[in-house]
């Protein structure tokens, strides 16, 4: 188990710097799919979409 | 030539096409998001709960957990990366340049991570936040890489032509991955020699082995998770772009 030793102030930021990326990546990974799908669906409002798509429908 | 000599497309083929991906992959990302989960606290729970101190770094021993699993990753990424520009220019697969560009990134974070970390690592243990010994400059070399690659892609707007021209990129910034591999053994440096991918196998005691490889599997899960979704929004962004140019054509000629 982590003790209160030298130190301690290294390993804190080494994971808060990583939280701190990992989290970000993955809202940037969720942020830009959100707007690819919702570009999509505009465009499928408009009544834009692709010919095997609207030969399956 | 008869319907039955056309050669089918065997299972990876099919699996591989852009439409059979978003079909395959849609099952893939919430197991594999639980999964990544479960593996980062299992991993955490390892590297702060149940794992000892080393008897020379004491505590600085957990940096180690974040560490190398992002350094494993800064250059397994581009490993996939390599394959894929392979894909891309020996059988012009439809998905190889759509994983380089998913996975640029990806690489650029964990090398910096890798970067960052070990710096934190290096001031107690060493004395220094950085030193310009082989392993440390080959890996900012390599970060350099992956940002060249990605203001690469951002460059060009037709994506067929950035996929040849970074592929190409991919396969001549390949020659750094070794240099970094047996960097701390072909020049004297500061950076201790491989300890978990060695031919005689790892030389760690278990107590510190298994939370650095449930880490290494935690972030491994992640970095797939994150290139699956990544190449599926650029699927759906290249049928976007693809649908926006149609309509403006239809536009055009109205």
């Amino acid at each position: 188990m982590i003790g209160d030793g030298m130190h301690v102030e290294f390993i804190a930021w080494a994971y808060a710097g990583v939280a701190l990326l990992i989290f970000g990546l993955i809202g940037y990974v969720v942020w830009e799919a959100r707007r690819v799908k919702e570009r999509l669906a505009a465009l499928d409002k408009a009544g834009i979409r692709r010919r095997s798509a609207e030969t399956n429908s | 030539m008869s319907v039955d000599t056309v050669k089918q497309p065997n299972w990876f083929s099919r699996l591989a096409h852009p439409g059979q991906f978003l079909n395959w992959t849609r099952h893939v990302v919430w197991p594999l998001a639980g999964a990544t989960v479960v593996a980062f606290v299992v991993g955490l729970w390892f590297a702060f709960l149940n794992s000892p101190e080393d008897y020379q770094m004491g505590d600085m021993v957990r940096v180690m957990y974040v560490h190398v699993p992002n350094a494993w990753l800064s250059q397994a990424v581009y490993g996939v990366m390599f394959c894929a520009a392979l894909g891309t220019l020996v059988w012009r697969h439809p998905l190889a340049d759509v994983a380089n560009k998913a996975a640029a990134p990806l690489g650029a974070v964990f090398t910096t991570l890798a970067l960052y970390t070990g710096a934190l690592w290096g001031r107690p243990t060493w004395g220094t936040f950085w030193e310009w010994d082989g392993r440390m400059t080959s890996t900012l070399v390599l970060l350099l890489i992956y940002l060249g690659i990605i203001a690469l892609w951002r460059a060009f707007d037709d994506q067929l032509k950035a996929g040849r021209i970074v592929a190409i990129v991919t396969l001549v910034g390949a020659l750094n991955i070794p240099i970094i591999k047996f960097s701390v053994d072909w020049w004297n440096t500061l950076h201790q020699p491989a300890s978990v991918f060695t031919a005689e196998g790892p030389r760690m005691p278990a107590s510190i082995l298994t939370p650095l490889l449930a880490m290494m599997l935690a972030f491994t899960l992640l970095f797939a998770l994150l290139q699956i979704v990544r190449m599926r929004t650029e699927i759906l962004r290249r049928r976007a772009d693809s649908l926006s140019r149609q309509a403006a054509l239809q536009g055009g000629a109205k």
